[in-house]
């Protein structure tokens, strides 16, 4: 689950890392007040579930009350549009508006945690190369990136942290900071159990303080059963209504531009692979959609109404290999969500498994305008030809 | 022969709810020494004729158990699966999907530390024809004994690759869903490393899927080790990068786990990578007459 930039900022205050003084704001009102807590010069910052605020015009400095006032009345309901939202950009809902740091002779560093799968342990990464795209950094300059492992049992120590510091070229006054704010920020991802820290750019003062000047933090969704405050952070605006509502019947569906072949198929690795073979027959899919191991009927019908409420969707593509689950009772629900909800468009089922002769016949004896096909490339031809090839 | 499970594995169902007890059956059914579940506090009772324990510790000592089959909810998965390994089973197949990655972390750090094997977790769990040993949910009837060892990251993919498979008359050793989680037990390279050694494993399936870079690291250690033939596919060659194709592991993150790289080692490896998923069983049938 994805948070707010105010959010995470909230989340990382309370375990004790410093962040500069701010409040959201959800009106001009709200960040007019906002801005005369946190004082001047204020800085008012877009909240999108995406990076590349800044140079999309998201972010903006402010002297004074008026300024806030007409930035404020710009940005929220402005849509912005940066390289991490694709064109149709986002719709700014929320503000964040805080008091804008001394930049005089200050150092803008990276920091983060995350789990190296490779290796099966928590990983800090740091670098002293701020404020930019860090995959940019990985790509054009690796050594610029300095990363420790964490021992799950042990937990971060406080050697790790100087040992960053020292490779971020630290000394004196901010390198006595490094301990307490990196062990803060491990000590967020722990507590959260999120799946990302990331603090970029991490201003190194003048003074030597640590503050993170921007932040963001990814949870895990795993995990979510037992943060229940964390479930309230969630901000459904920022996500895709058909994915949230496929969300509600356990269902796991994500959409994908231009294509025309509405998919639906039990489990992630079949989804993708088939996906992967309407491509290779000369169609393009329009969705990865999962309904996953069980499939009754009332996810059958889900399922029809979100890939049906996709209007580029020309021909549905079922591919179900019943395993446990039973053909029979597929094709049942299949008809029956048909019938109900009218589909109209060209349905093509695959079904392999537990009595699939009996399914495919009774989606024959069904009165409706089904194509079976028997292996995966023939249903993908099929699909293609029923008039989901490339427009 | 086969590999991890057989004949002399001696299986627990830890979680026996309606889903455990389901699967227990269908695994008695198709030939597994199924000793016993366990769920604390039903201890001393019995669930279809299986005894229930209290504690691993308990279904080791009174069943003589040497392996478990979790299908304890996320969130108390990781727990079972460190009190499996501290009771001394050798094996853990755990299929229950969606805990916490952090609880994975510590998890597979106890059981790496008493070298216990897991399978999973996110899988389908592991089967060996040939022994009328299968520890997992995948349905039995699609399996017939024979030469080929298949390795996957996905449930119904495997099904379908092990289907292809028998409708050639093509049998096989032993099948390993591994998982689709970012942090699993047995990977890739693990699963290979062990049927290359396997007497009765002619051909290697290898069915991988974008995100992390399990298949290039597997794809190095067949360039170096392996010389039976080994047959690839890789799921997601259509994904968009930075969404999570349902499984929690299946992400293209910064560019990186994409289809087409994962693909391209494996190629230059040796590996025969079918471009189609309808394809592998065919390829399997090429490879194996030419060998």
């Amino acid at each position: 689950m994805k948070l707010h930039e105010h959010q995470a900022k909230g989340l990382l205050a309370a375990q004790g890392v410093p962040v500069p003084q701010g409040r959201a704001a959800f009106s001009v009102d709200e960040a007019v007040a906002a801005a005369r807590a946190v004082g001047f010069p204020a800085v008012v910052k877009a909240q999108i579930h995406a990076g590349g605020r800044g140079k999309g015009g998201g972010v903006k400095l402010a002297r004074s009350l008026d300024e806030v006032e007409s930035l404020a009345r710009a940005m929220l309901g402005m849509r912005l549009v940066t390289h991490q939202t694709g064109p149709e950009g986002r719709i700014v809902r929320r503000l964040l508006v805080e008091q804008g740091m001394d930049m005089e002779g200050a150092r803008e560093m990276y920091l983060a945690v995350l789990i190296d799968r490779q290796v099966g342990r928590p990983v800090v990464m740091g670098s002293s190369r701020g404020g930019v795209d860090i995959e940019e950094v990985a790509a054009k300059d690796p050594a610029a990136i300095v990363r420790t492992h964490v021992d799950p049992a042990a937990g971060f120590q406080p050697f790790q942290a100087r040992k960053l510091a020292l490779a971020l070229g630290l000394s004196g006054q901010s390198f006595g900071k490094a301990v307490p704010f990196i062990s803060s920020v491990y000590k967020a991802f722990v507590s959260y159990d999120a799946a990302l820290v990331e603090i970029n750019p991490l201003l190194v003062t003048r003074g030597g303080d640590w503050v993170a000047l921007d932040a963001k933090v990814d949870l895990d969704d795993n995990a979510l059963r037992r943060h229940p405050d964390l479930v309230l952070l969630r901000d459904l605006t920022e996500e895709s209504p058909l994915e949230v509502e496929a969300g509600k019947h356990d269902l796991n569906y994500i959409k994908l531009e231009g294509g025309t072949i509405g998919c639906m198929v039990n489990g992630a690795g079949l989804a993708m692979a088939t996906m992967d073979i309407i491509k290779l027959a000369g169609g393009s899919p329009a969705n990865f959609l999962d309904v996953g191991g069980g499939a009754n009927a009332d996810q059958i019908r889900a399922a029809f109404r979100i890939l049906l409420a996709d209007k580029d969707v020309k021909v549905v593509l079922i591919n179900i290999f019943g395993g446990i689950l039973r053909c029979d009772v597929l094709a049942e629900g299949v008809i029956a969500a048909v019938k109900e909800l009218d589909v109209r468009v060209p349905v093509v089922v695959r079904m392999k498994g537990n009595n699939e002769d009996l399914g495919r016949s009774m989606l024959a004896e069904s009165g409706l305008d089904f194509r079976t096909g028997e292996g995966m490339a023939e249903a993908a031809q099929l699909a293609v030809a029923a008039g989901g090839g490339q427009a | 022969m086969s590999v991890i499970v057989g004949r002399e594995t001696r299986v627990v169902v830890q979680g026996m709810g309606r889903h455990g007890t389901f699967h227990a059956l269908a695994c008695r059914e198709y030939g597994t020494q199924i000793v016993g579940g366990m769920t604390p506090g039903k201890g001393g009772t019995k669930i279809e004729g299986f005894p229930i324990f209290d504690s691993m510790e308990q279904a080791v000592r009174e069943a003589g158990a040497n392996a478990a089959l979790v299908f304890v909810p996320p969130i108390a998965a990781a727990d079972a699966m460190m009190e499996a390994a501290d009771s001394g089973v050798g094996v853990i197949v755990c299929i229950t999907e969606g805990i916490p990655t952090q609880d994975m972390v510590r998890a597979s750090a106890f059981l790496r530390e008493r070298g216990t094997r897991l399978i999973g977790p996110n899988c389908p769990g592991i089967i060996s024809p040939g022994e009328k040993c299968k520890v997992g949910i995948m349905p039995g009837h699609i399996h017939t004994p024979g030469p080929v060892g298949i390795i996957s990251r996905s449930g119904t993919l495997t099904y379908e690759a092990v289907g292809q498979l028998t409708a050639l008359g093509i049998g096989q050793s032993t099948c390993i869903g591994i998982g689709g989680d970012p942090i699993i037990g047995t990977t890739h390279r693990d699963a290979l490393e062990l049927f290359a050694r396997d007497g009765a494993t002619e051909a290697i399936v290898m069915i991988g899927e974008i995100g992390g870079n399990a298949e290039e690291e597997a794809a190095a250690f067949v360039r170096k080790s392996v010389s039976k033939p080994v047959i690839g596919f890789v799921a997601g060659q259509t994904a968009p990068p930075g969404r999570r194709m349902g499984h929690a592991g299946a992400i293209i993150a910064g560019g990186k786990g994409t289809a087409r790289e994962k693909m391209d080692a494996m190629r230059a490896a040796g590996i025969a990578v079918v471009q189609s998923p309808a394809d592998i069983g065919a390829e399997v049938a090429r490879q194996l007459k030419s060998s």
